[in-house]
């Protein structure tokens, strides 16, 4: 099998190649911090980056991602917090906080693509991503700030993944 | 700031000295290495000031908290109610979980671990705030003694004690130790709530940034060295038994190592990795024997139910005057019929446990809402004594009622890892998370009412009718074998609403269908029935929703503060073109609680919930940031169940599977909310009232009840999902 570039590290998986990349990442490179919630791809609770996208992990075989970047929560910023996961502790978005990597890394993914998301742009982005505590508003708010901040600052911001 | 150079611990990865802002506190960050670390385990010894507070040499204040944190702040406001008394400086505040089987040997010096029904803050508010009172007194006491000055000479803040006329201090570190040999206070004066400085405030939880950054907090992320992960495949007729299993097409699997029956429920694949187990798992030949299951349906056991509601064998759970006879003698009487349908849980974390069994005794990692009885039931499972038994408390991926009692995973996993020599993993797959879940109960009710000449309401009586999950999951509470929590909501503490005859009786009809209890318990159905039959009655009378239940509640100054302050606050009323409102009120937990919500319904019948106030009465806030997120969550979670949630039976099986057909709320659907606080203090109670629960019930209500003010529907069955808001054109 290619090598797969997990958190920026060339890797080889020893695992099957039918293994889900969620699974692959959990059991086999230790990196829990992409949860388990459904393994159909209905709650986005394994949300991670492939090639910068937003992707359920649960459904992505490890087999199709020869050649290909991904990040995860435990790397999306390179250095310190991402300010989406800086917003994310600044407003107190997480209850139980278990669906909450998947929430960040497709809020993160979305900014990538929209810099200035409307309510109805992160109603679609956001709506594949279950959260059975309702951070719903403070997600949405904690969205809003960090696309205010860095039209403010006019300094953009890369996420890790898609450089 | 003093510096940090005789730190001890290593439990916690950051000093109290560069901790900065109590916003940046992160008592978990440790763990984010992959590791083993169980939350909690502080092994190295600090002298306690009362079995609650732990102070380090630099200050570092180490608060035990005894409760679970499931979302609910448990982490954050359990230690400030200990903090506000014990006046340390909250940036030095570390939390800890107290370990299940040193409550157990130290003969519950910790009180009851149960996070359930509410119960955190109100349950242990009295102990938790004494023990702070109690742990300052000893520090003054020692600081006093030192300086041999009088003690009310002496002033506590800030985690440092000053002798006021001379201006010495004395830090709570440098006199830990020695405080934690004198005698504990019997008495101790706690605060007035005025001079609270910690209490009602939003102090940022200490457990976000953990979740923000995807540390390893939770049971499910747990690893162990020699870990092997178990699928597992229970019997899909509730209630049914594993026949017989052939594994040998599974055994040569990759990574597969054992495969093996769970009593005579279920059958588990033990593999290297857990997808490993999961393929092996749905490639296994089972026979199972559905036994009772057979012939169960949900059209079944609604005809039970309905059958119960006109049966004599009710339990009574509250009776006023003579009902029937007013009823008979009433000029107008109205009747209706509701039904609540099995609800699941789905907890985003689905069911999971680990747990090593060896040499006679147990380790289990587990994310318990009672982890005093997940080390019991592990203990009676493995036939080991409790004392052998360890359990390590991880946050939980959500509770809401489904990992409290029931406790079925931790001894699934107990009975899976006692058959190996390895730490085992169980993870269900969420399928089986839905089809093997502790479902609210279904539940049918028929109310009927009856005015006077005049219009008075004279008369209400209650019928409902479904399974008990008393009988199942706590006998001891039942009443001569009756479980008159059926009747909660219609009950002497929590009904507010003054009729002159009254009657709430429940007819138990029991079935192999799992029941337990689901956020806001009976009060989630038994509010719905009532506070939409209310709004039957207003409109019968034809009066206002809003003034009618005030004219109920003249003797109730509680419960109408809220409904004034919920009216007020939504403009009740006086809503835009196309915005129509629905009303309701639930007590429990000994809070008060109403809504107004707003909806629309567009001319296909697709209806939408634009905005739900909530006025909550929980005598004191301690956070209310906090307290404002668990109303978002409250309103989120019953939405969801409002619009879709639905558990049905079909041949002894649960029809639903995943978040396709047991769908979830979305961002999408949220609508905004707002909370407003009327706290009354010790007014009316010198209990606290919970907020975790009290959110969820008067949710389902207030939107039926907006929907038949938008619709002229009575929505007299759940989910809404099944109703066809407007006839088709």
């Amino acid at each position: 099998m290619t090598d797969i570039t997990i958190n920026g590290i060339p890797r080889r998986p020893a695992s099957e190649g039918d293994t889900p990349l969620l699974w692959y990442l959990r059991d086999e490179l230790g990196l829990t911090g992409t949860r388990f919630g459904c393994g159909a791809g209905l709650c986005g609770c394994c949300t991670v980056h492939v090639d910068g996208k937003a992707v359920r992990s649960c459904l992505k075989r490890i087999e199709e991602l020869g050649g290909s970047n991904v990040t995860t929560i435990e790397q999306l910023s390179a250095n310190g917090l991402h300010p989406l996961q800086q917003a994310w502790i600044d407003l107190e978005v997480p209850q139980c906080g278990y669906c909450q990597s998947g929430q960040i890394m497709q809020a993160a993914a979305l900014l990538s693509e929209n810099p200035d998301p409307s309510d109805a742009d992160i109603d679609a982005a956001m709506s594949g991503n279950i959260c059975r505590c309702g951070t719903y508003p403070r997600i949405r708010a904690a969205i809003k700030r960090v696309a205010k901040l860095q039209i403010k600052s006019s300094a953009s911001f890369t996420p890790n993944s898609a450089k | 700031m003093h510096t940090n150079t005789t730190r001890r611990t290593f439990t916690f990865g950051i000093s109290a000295a560069t901790a900065g802002l109590a916003a940046s506190a992160h008592p978990l960050s440790s763990l984010a290495a992959p590791g083993n670390a169980p939350i909690g385990a502080n092994k190295e010894f600090t002298p306690e000031i009362t079995a609650w507070v732990k102070i380090e040499p630099d200050d570092t204040t180490i608060i035990m908290v005894a409760r679970s944190e499931m979302g609910q702040g448990n982490f954050t406001t359990l230690p400030m109610l200990v903090a506000e008394e014990l006046d340390c400086d909250w940036r030095f505040v570390r939390p800890q979980y107290v370990e299940p089987n040193e409550n157990l040997s130290r003969g519950n010096a910790w009180g009851d671990m149960t996070t359930a029904a509410s119960i955190s803050i109100r349950g242990s508010q009295s102990y938790l705030r004494k023990a702070g009172a109690q742990a300052r007194y000893m520090l003054i006491a020692e600081a006093a003694e030192r300086w041999q000055v009088p003690r009310d000479e002496c002033v506590a803040r800030d985690s440092v004690v000053t002798h006021a006329p001379t201006r010495r201090t004395l830090r709570y570190g440098e006199i830990a130790e020695a405080a934690a040999n004198r005698p504990i206070p019997a008495d101790v004066r706690l605060k007035h709530p005025d001079e609270w400085r910690l209490i009602g405030q939003s102090i940022p939880r200490v457990d976000v940034r953990d979740k923000a950054v995807g540390s390893p907090i939770y049971a499910i992320d747990v690893r162990l060295p020699d870990m092997l992960f178990a699928s597992v495949w229970a019997c899909p007729f509730l209630g049914g038994r594993l026949r017989s299993f052939d594994a040998s097409q599974v055994i040569g699997m990759p990574g597969v190592r054992h495969v093996v029956a769970v009593e005579d429920t279920a059958v588990a694949v033990l593999a290297d990795s857990w997808w490993q187990a999961k393929k092996a798992r749905d490639a296994l030949l089972i026979i199972w024997d559905p036994v009772a299951g057979k012939g169960l349906s949900t059209q079944t056991l609604r005809d039970t139910y309905r059958r119960g509601l006109d049966a004599d064998d009710a339990a009574i759970g509250r009776r006023i005057g003579d009902s029937s006879k007013a009823l008979s003698q009433a000029a107008l009487v109205v009747r209706a019929d509701y039904e609540a349908p099995y609800l699941a849980h789905t907890t985003m974390e689905p069911q999971t446990c680990t747990a090593h069994v060896r040499d006679g005794s147990a380790e289990v990692w587990a994310p318990t809402q009672d982890a005093d009885r997940t080390l019991l039931n592990v203990s009676k499972t493995l036939g080991i004594p409790a004392s052998k038994v360890i359990v390590h408390k991880h946050h939980l991926g959500g509770g809401f009622g489904r990992r409290g009692l029931a406790q079925d995973w931790a001894r699934m996993a107990a009975n899976i890892a006692r058959q190996v020599e390895r730490p085992v993993k169980m993870i269900w797959t969420r399928e089986e998370d839905i089809q093997h879940d502790y479902y609210r109960p279904m539940v049918l009710a028929r109310q009927s009412a009856g005015f006077d000449a005049a219009g008075n309401l004279i008369a209400w009586k209650v019928r409902v009718c479904g399974p008990s999950m008393l009988v199942g999951l706590s006998p001891d509470r039942l009443t001569n074998g009756q479980d008159l929590e059926m009747c909660n909501a219609f009950q002497n503490d929590d009904m507010a609403y003054r009729v002159p005859n009254f009657e709430v009786g429940y007819v138990m009809r029991n079935s192999s269908v799992p029941v337990g209890f689901w956020r806001g318990v009976n009060h989630s159905q038994n509010g719905y029935f009532r506070e939409c039959f209310i709004d039957e009655l207003a409109h019968v009378r034809d009066q206002d929703p809003y003034l009618f239940r005030r004219n109920l509640l003249s003797e109730a100054p509680r419960s109408l503060a809220v409904l004034d302050e919920v009216a007020k606050r939504a403009n009740w009323g006086r809503t835009a073109k196309g915005i129509f409102q629905g009303i309701a009120l639930v007590e429990c937990y000994n809070s008060v609680t109403a809504q107004v919500v707003d909806i629309s319904v567009d001319d296909t019948g697709q209806l939408t919930v634009h905005r739900v106030v909530c006025a909550i009465d929980a005598c004191y806030i301690v956070n209310p940031n906090i307290v404002e997120a668990q109303m978002q969550g409250a309103v989120a979670y019953a939405l969801g169940a409002v619009l879709y949630g639905e558990i049905t039976l079909q041949d002894g099986k649960v029809q639903q599977s995943n978040f396709h057909d047991y769908r979830a709320l979305r961002m999408n659907e949220m609508p905004q909310v707002e909370t407003y606080f009327v706290s009354s203090g010790d007014k009316y109670s010198k209990d606290w009232g919970g907020v975790g629960e009290p959110g969820t019930p008067p949710l389902a209500p207030a939107v039926c009840n907006a929907v038949f003010a938008a619709t002229r529907k009575r929505i007299r069955s759940l989910p809404l999902a099944n109703h066809q808001l407007r006839s088709p054109q």
